[in-house]
């Protein structure tokens, strides 16, 4: 349960190649939801899988640099409030690290009982509570405005790294699967 | 194929000559100006001087149109959600009413609201030059040293470094790897139900995430086999030496930020310039 | 050898064990590196060399845990007390992914990233980029992206990086496996010139025995199971059994001699072809070559796809392509060869629908299919990729191969059907409930030819079906295209691999800058001087021997040992 904080090679690598296919997804992956202008993010499936595999330091990265890339590339200039409340979910998505049995393949229901309760409370920090408030300190926003949009953006991005998380580590845990557990059919 | 992320080409231009430290302090601390500020008159001028640096920079309206085009839709909605939830945030801000017209219901246009969200559009719309100038004027080889100057830990810099690197990479599997699923069957096109896109999606992502998995195991190797984060600090190859121009431009935003904050403190005495008193 | 020294690397009854394996990988190595050798070591996959490699440069045990028994010593210092940055100041390791080696964003940038992580200053950096660059040859490119690099430039940044610290032993980690043959016989010298130049100890990890041959080693290693095998001379090497015993390729003119039933002898000097002695044995070898009959011509089939003066750019200034003309005949096996860029994947998508024809046409059975989307030209052109872990993205088998049908709505009792027939062709049946993770590399590229199989298609087009593939995969993956090849299916191979052209494909298409320069056989291409260095192929050494024998008409020779393999083959 300790060392989730732990900065390794790897922990960096995770950070920066996990930023490139976050960014990517942010790009291209995306699906038009029923509100106009917004779009069902599968970036956060991404993010809430590389919580589980990687932890918070590298998911957290991966997420703030992702996105305010893709920000930069795409509007020319990094939406602070939304890249900081991005780089907070992907940190709490992180706290799922070491809590499920994913790398010994297992991803039973105790599993994606924790990984989903932690993203969810990862999702309200980040969208009902951060970001808000930072949209009111920066630009003045209106409130009940921003909060409505916290909530949409707590709501689409807690149900995508809900289904595409979990599938993702559904997808990885089989692929864990000890060789010597398997018989041939005759 | 577009391969990098940036468009960054180098002209030799007074902007693209700035070290990218100085260029990225610059661009940190006049964003956070035009953030700090809800004066439309600074706004205004804010704007224009990032202008007048867009054009020093030789940067061509080509190379800008999508972002624009990006910029002023997400505005426009924004601004419209904006009057639907709090028609009367003006007079909130501004302690006073001065309407304009009626609108339908209960909808009214007031002049504080209006001058609210005419600031704020150009709020939104002022940030964008800046960001496009650092982004399109520095060497991204620069963006890391840059970022380790303003006191991130070097690790968390890197991974920057690394994002810039493998994206074309990622991006080139993606495009390979969606054009073999088309030919399988997959239909990108939108009229699928949102279930069935979600599951479309995925034909695509999971191969792509799961073979980025791999790449993460090799470049940690080729890492660690080099050295990285043995020390607790690093150099960089990539380090342009402060010229007389970087200081005259870190100046020129100081100068800058203290009109931002003169004109706050002496003026409006707060964040907001209101005319209605 | 200079055995009186003390050795640099000492392997004593060493044995290695990962955690998450139930068996030991390396088992009692005992072996003796003295400084100054260069020593080739050889293997299949799985034979244990890659860990070997990861002992030596310490991957092993800093990032791979797992049970170290006996003892390894470096400069008589044993590894488990150094640690893996003291070690990387010894050796210095070239990795087989040269794209994953390279993290830096430019040339300069990769080649200091060790002096970065060392705080060498800025300025010394430079000087010593540049001093390193120049070694290399790569000091005009030093500016560059990697996406702007060819492959051989790509390797050559990534030995100026560990050339960089003045290690003392260099380690490359099958450092062929990505290069055309061209590049990668380049490669083979430049560590040669390294080796003599500077002194250095050099160790290669290969299992493209030939290649690496092309130079001096002063000995190799083979290792299989996780225990050495053999350690001897080149030349003993290639006259025993021991390579076909464990898997390994044995250099293409020893087939040929062995063809023409000559014993091939270590006082034949047989390791390399260029010390290799014919003159007992060139009679025998030419009277083999007059007995081989050219098998008799089968009558040319009804063209199946015809590629009519096609012109394809991408930016509508540069031609990727520009006036190509050929035809796929049913039931053909056809190669398709040039560099990297000279527009081979170009052409593949294009046939696949994945980018539109600029000018001329592509013909299927006469009619042109311009009009066809993508998805209703998989059903006749099918395409597989070269890795298939980026097609798969179904947890089972079966899913996975029905993912086509399904995407097309077919009914699941005629998938059920279609589904099972196909895995039975490709063998597939007794693994039918598996999760495909858990399959061999050779099996998942079954998988994903299986789920383009299943459309029914009349031409399988496959990029790189075997690179990196040690010789039993390849010859499992290519003896199954044969078997596909059989059924009707006529294949199209991209393709670097001189091997594959000489064994399964008789005739090749070689593209260079974007221009069609041949259509021929594949002995004439690889025996053609300038079509080899447009395509940056190599001459195949079948071509020497027959120099050495004093066989007038190489080209003939080739062509009577693809003939003769391919009766005696079957």
């Amino acid at each position: 349960m300790k060392d989730i904080f732990k900065v390794t090679t790897r922990t960096i690598v995770a950070a920066g190649l996990g930023a490139a296919l976050f960014a990517l997804l942010f790009m291209f992956v995306k699906i038009p939801s029923p509100v106009p202008g917004t779009y069902i993010q599968t970036a956060y499936g991404l993010a809430g899988f590389f919580g589980v595999l990687f932890g918070p330091i590298a998911t957290g990265l991966m997420a703030f640099i992702g996105h305010a890339i893709s920000d930069a590339v795409q509007y020319g200039s990094p939406w602070w409030s939304w890249v900081i409340s991005s780089g907070i979910a992907g940190f709490i998505y992180g706290f799922a690290f070491k809590r499920t049995r994913v790398e010994e393949g297992i991803f039973g229901g105790k599993d994606i009982l924790t990984y989903n309760i932690i993203q969810v409370i990862g999702n309200a920090i980040a969208w009902i509570l951060v970001a808000p408030v930072l949209d009111i300190v920066i630009y003045a926003e209106p409130a009940n405005k921003v909060f409505a949009q916290g909530l949409m953006a707590f709501a689409s991005n807690s149900v995508v790294a809900g289904v595409v998380g979990t599938l993702l580590l559904l997808a990885y845990a089989a692929t864990r699967t000890r060789k010597g557990s398997l018989s041939k059919k005759s | 194929m577009k391969t990098k992320l940036f468009s960054y080409n180098y002209e030799n231009t007074p902007i693209h000559n700035l070290s990218g430290l100085i260029k990225f302090i610059c661009f940190l601390l006049l964003t956070f100006a035009t953030m700090y500020t809800y004066d439309i008159r600074v706004i205004l001028g804010m704007l224009v001087f990032s202008l007048i640096i867009l054009r020093i920079s030789k940067i061509k309206f080509s190379q800008i149109k999508v972002m624009l085009i990006y910029v002023l839709i997400f505005i426009l909605i924004n601004a419209i959600f904006t009057f639907f939830f709090a028609p009367e945030h003006g007079t909130t801000l501004y302690n006073t009413r001065n309407p304009i017209m009626k609108l339908w219901g209960n909808f009214e246009l007031t002049q504080e609201q209006l001058l609210y969200q005419v600031t704020l559009a150009f709020k939104y719309l002022s940030v964008v030059p800046l960001g496009i100038i650092f982004l399109l004027t520095t060497n991204p080889s620069e963006f890391a040293s840059s970022v380790t100057a303003v006191g991130v830990p070097y690790k968390a810099s890197f991974a920057i470094s690394l994002t810039l690197r493998y994206f074309p990479d990622i991006l080139r599997v993606y495009n390979d790897i969606s054009q073999a699923q088309q030919a399988r069957g997959l239909e990108m096109s939108g009229k699928a139900k949102m279930k069935e896109r979600v599951k479309n999606s995925l034909m695509i992502i999971i191969p792509l995430i799961f073979s980025t998995l791999e790449r993460i195991e090799v470049v940690t190797n080729a890492m660690d086999l080099r050295g990285f984060g043995k020390e607790k600090r690093r150099t960089w190859y990539c380090v342009q030496k402060l010229r007389p121009a970087d200081y005259y431009a870190l100046a020129v935003s100081i100068v800058a930020v203290l009109i931002v904050a003169s004109v706050a403190y002496f003026l409006n005495h707060g964040r907001y310039f209101n005319p209605f008193i | 050898m200079v055995p009186q020294q003390t050795p640099i690397i000492d392997f004593d009854h060493f044995t290695f064990q990962y955690y998450s394996q139930a068996e030991p990988t390396l088992r009692d190595i005992n072996l003796k590196i003295y400084a100054g050798e260069k020593i080739l070591i050889v293997g299949p996959s799985g034979s244990g060399k890659s860990t070997l490699g990861h002992c030596l440069n310490g991957l092993i045990p800093f990032y791979y845990k797992g049970n170290l028994e006996g003892s390894l010593k470096i400069n008589g210092t044993e590894t488990r007390d150094l640690d893996i940055f003291k070690l990387s100041k010894i050796i210095g390791t070239v990795l087989q992914d040269s794209d994953g080696q390279f993290v830096g964003l430019t040339v300069g940038e990769d080649i200091a990233f060790a002096m970065e992580n060392d705080c060498v200053p800025q300025a010394e950096m430079h000087d010593r980029v540049d001093r390193v660059a120049k070694m290399v040859d790569i000091a005009h490119v030093k500016n560059l992206s990697p996406y702007e690099l060819s492959g051989g430039q790509k390797q050559r940044t990534a030995l100026a990086g560990v050339l960089i610290d003045d290690v003392d032993i260099l380690l490359f980690d099958e450092p062929l496996a990505n290069l055309d043959p061209a590049t990668g016989k380049t490669a083979i010298e430049i560590i040669d010139d390294i080796h003599k130049q500077m002194g250095k100890t050099i160790i290669i990890i290969e299992h493209r025995l030939e290649d690496v041959l092309h130079r001096d080693v002063d000995r190799v290693i083979v290792i299989n199971d996780g225990c050495i095998i053999a350690d001897m001379s080149a030349h003993d090497l290639v006259s025993s059994d021991v390579l076909k015993e464990n898997g390994i390729r044995e250099p293409l003119y020893v087939t040929a001699l062995k063809y023409a039933n000559i014993h091939v002898t270590p006082q034949m000097k047989p390791g390399h072809i260029w010390s290799l002695d014919t003159n007992a044995v060139n009679e025998a070898l030419r009277s083999w070559n007059r007995s081989v009959k050219t098998p008799l011509e089968a009558p040319p089939r009804p063209p199946l796809l015809t590629i009519d003066h096609l012109s394809f750019s991408y930016d509508g200034v540069r031609p990727t392509l520009s006036d190509i003309n050929f035809e796929i005949r049913e039931g053909e096996m056809v190669s398709i060869v040039g560099k990297n860029g000279a527009g081979k994947s170009t052409l593949a998508k294009l046939m696949c629908g994945f980018e539109k024809v600029d000018k001329g046409a592509i013909l299927y059975k006469g009619q042109d299919i311009h009009k066809q989307s993508i998805k209703e030209r998989a059903e006749f052109i099918g395409f597989v990729m070269q890795n298939p872990n980026q097609m798969i993205s179904k947890n089972l088998i079966f899913d996975e191969v029905a993912l086509g049908l399904r995407l097309r709505g077919v009914n699941e009792e005629e998938i059920k059907d279609r589904v099972e027939k196909v895995l039975d062709i490709c063998g597939l049946s007794p693994f039918i409930e598996w999760p495909i993770s858990a399959l061999s590399y050779g099996q998942k590229k079954r998988v994903t030819i299986a789920s383009i199989l299943v459309l029914r298609p009349n031409i399988l087009i496959l990029d790189e079906p075997t690179a990196g593939q040690d010789y039993r995969h390849y010859s499992e993956i290519m003896e199954f295209l044969r078997q596909i090849n059989e059924t009707g299916v006529s294949i199209i191979l991209i393709t670097h691999d001189m091997h594959l052209m000489l064994e399964y494909t008789p005739r090749a298409i070689v593209l260079s800058e974007g221009q069609q320069i041949a259509d021929t056989l594949a002995s004439v291409v690889l025996t053609d001087p300038q079509t080899i260095a447009a395509a940056n192929l190599k001459e195949t050494s079948l071509y020497h021997l027959a120099q050495l024998a004093g066989i007038p008409d190489g080209t003939q020779f080739v062509q009577h040992f693809i003939d003769y393999e391919r009766v005696a083959g079957q």
